[in-house]
């Protein structure tokens, strides 16, 4: 059997005395793709950021239950920084860091020590051109990231996620930003990383994990309510009437 | 019919006694902000110009550059300004780094709990003790208990005492102001705290801890207090066009003091000369803040957001 990519088992959170994640366990697959559905307030993100333990930067959380990635507790690591480039995360909302476009794409692999100028150069490349930035951006790497639109702004987040080149790559609703369009090309991008990395695709657009999930798990006030293949929830006998109410929007 | 004239509806933008109140209301609250300025600009400039008027005449170069000498009522100013630079200097190198690099702390690595609560309020409160009491302090440890005697290194120190509070507190401002997800992309790529300060937080919030430095300058240049008990004296004739006359363990003449010398101590002084010193004392610092704000304003031509 393999080892699960990364394994969650009984994960608790709270913020305060306030328990937003009650206790959940399951795996993920080396190289799938897993898709995360839930209504806001449901511990989606929390569950990201427990995940690559910046949870830890924000005061008052308490954190209970393991997570192990391959195999290894994350709470027992000694090199954290470590652990994070192995898990690439995009943001909700595009963060561009106050850097040239190219300085952005940099920052990981210069921060971890990189710092032979053609091999980052080709790295910048390779990694806007999986986030269908490239040829927009090819002729101004200097320009400010900053300066992007909102959607180039949230590729240039999927590509800096993507410049340490990371194990596993945490998605956080990361189309909310971007058009249609541009959205089905980093979809088919997706499938493409899917060949070197496990994915986590939290989302809001239901269709969305239809499209690129094997299995989805859905999630509402801190629990699982359902997690299996992702037809078996989009299907017309999910396990829980509440999935089959939230695919098919008309929950409440 | 009658009725149809009645019920005819007022044009879609026209005037009603609705959009004629929130015009009025707008004029009067943009007036009131207005006077207000007025109330800060003018009382400015009539000190100003009264000071350049008063003083003007006595003000050359010479005035500059010399000492004082017949009892202070005749020659220059030469050894107070000097005084005032080292003052001022010597306690920001001290202040600015402290202060800057607490802040960082502060902001940067504490954690929200008692004792760190306890840190924070101590430090909004010393920026708020009297400088009279930062002197007696200066007196205390410095002069006396250090054995540093009165010196322009205990005087200094005693300003950097005084300053460094209000740098920590506005320093942290700034900092504060570095958007939190900023800091959040940098730890999701691994990068550790300090590589996110030093690449991120500290280029982002620089022309803000500059403001704050700048700020102590005016003060510092101007505080008589804290350097009367621990450095400063009535007279004290050094070499002219030396802008090293001044060592640290030396005592200083500085402007301030001066000021305060001549017009209470010194009889028959002419009547010009205090009003050249405050002159002197003003340029002084508008010429140090212009500076600072001029590199500031380069720094912010290069702000990312």
């Amino acid at each position: 059997m393999v080892t699960p990519k990364v394994q969650v088992e009984n994960l608790r959170l709270s913020y305060g005395s306030k328990e937003v994640i009650h206790g959940i366990s399951f795996d993920i697959e080396p190289n799938e793709i897993l898709g995360i559905i839930g209504p806001a307030q449901s511990g989606k993100t929390s569950l990201l950021r427990c995940i690559n333990r910046t949870m830890e930067f924000t005061a008052g959380t308490k954190m209970s239950g393991t997570i192990r990635v391959d195999g290894e507790d994350t709470a027992k690591m000694r090199d954290v920084y470590g652990l994070r480039r192995r898990i690439g995360m995009v943001a909700p909302l595009p963060v561009g860091l106050p850097l040239s476009i190219y300085d952005n794409v940099a920052f990981a692999p210069r921060a971890a020590g990189m710092n032979n100028k053609s091999e980052l150069s080709a790295l910048v490349e390779k990694c806007l051109r999986q986030a269908a930035l490239w040829d927009e951006v090819k002729d101004r790497l200097d320009s400010l990231g900053t300066k992007l639109s909102g959607g180039q702004q949230q590729r240039l987040t999927i590509a800096r996620a993507l410049s340490h080149s990371p194990e596993i790559l945490c998605l956080d609703e990361f189309s909310i930003a971007i058009d249609p369009v541009t959205t089905m090309r980093i979809e088919d991008v997706l499938k493409e990383l899917k060949k070197d990395m496990t994915i986590i695709l939290v989302t809001n657009l239901v269709q969305q994990a239809r499209r690129l999930a094997a299995r989805t798990m859905f999630m509402w006030n801190g629990e699982i309510i359902e997690l299996g293949p992702t037809e078996q929830l989009f299907g017309d006998n999910p396990k829980d009437k509440r999935t089959h109410d939230y695919v098919n929007g008309i929950f409440g | 019919m009658t009725m149809h004239a009645q019920i005819q509806p007022a044009p879609q933008f026209g005037e009603t006694p609705f959009t004629r109140k929130k015009r009025r209301n707008e004029k009067i609250a943009q007036g009131i902000f207005a006077v207000m300025v007025a109330c800060i600009v003018i009382p400015l400039f009539l000190i100003v110009g009264y000071l350049i008027k008063e003083g003007v005449s006595l003000i050359s170069w010479e005035f500059l550059t010399t000492n004082p000498t017949g009892g202070m009522r005749k020659g220059g100013i030469w050894s107070a300004l000097l005084g005032t630079f080292w003052l001022v200097g010597t306690s920001l190198c001290i202040s600015a780094p402290i202060g800057v690099l607490a802040a960082v702390y502060l902001n940067e690595y504490a954690k929200d709990n008692w004792f760190n609560r306890v840190v924070n309020l101590a430090v909004v409160n010393l920026a708020g003790v009297p400088s009279i009491v930062h002197a007696l302090f200066g007196l205390g440890a410095f002069v006396l208990f250090a054995g540093m005697g009165r010196s322009i290194i205990a005087a200094s120190l005693t300003l950097a005492i005084m300053t460094m509070p209000v740098i920590i507190a506005s320093t942290k401002e700034a900092l504060a102001a570095v958007p939190r997800q900023f800091r959040e992309a940098c730890w999701n790529v691994g990068a550790t705290k300090w590589q996110t300060i030093w690449r991120i937080v500290l280029p982002n919030s620089i022309s803000g801890i500059l403001t704050g430095v700048i700020l102590q300058v005016s003060r510092t240049a101007g505080e008589t207090a804290p350097i009367m008990f621990t450095g400063a004296v009535f007279y004290r004739k050094i070499e002219e066009g030396n802008l090293f006359a001044y060592g640290l363990g030396d005592q200083c003449m500085a402007l301030s003091m001066h000021l305060f010398t001549v017009t209470t101590q010194v009889t028959n002084a002419p009547h010009a000369l205090p009003f050249a010193i405050a002159t002197v004392l003003l340029a002084f610092v508008l010429l140090v803040n212009l500076t600072a704000i001029l590199f500031r304003s380069w720094l912010r031509s290069r702000k990312k957001w």
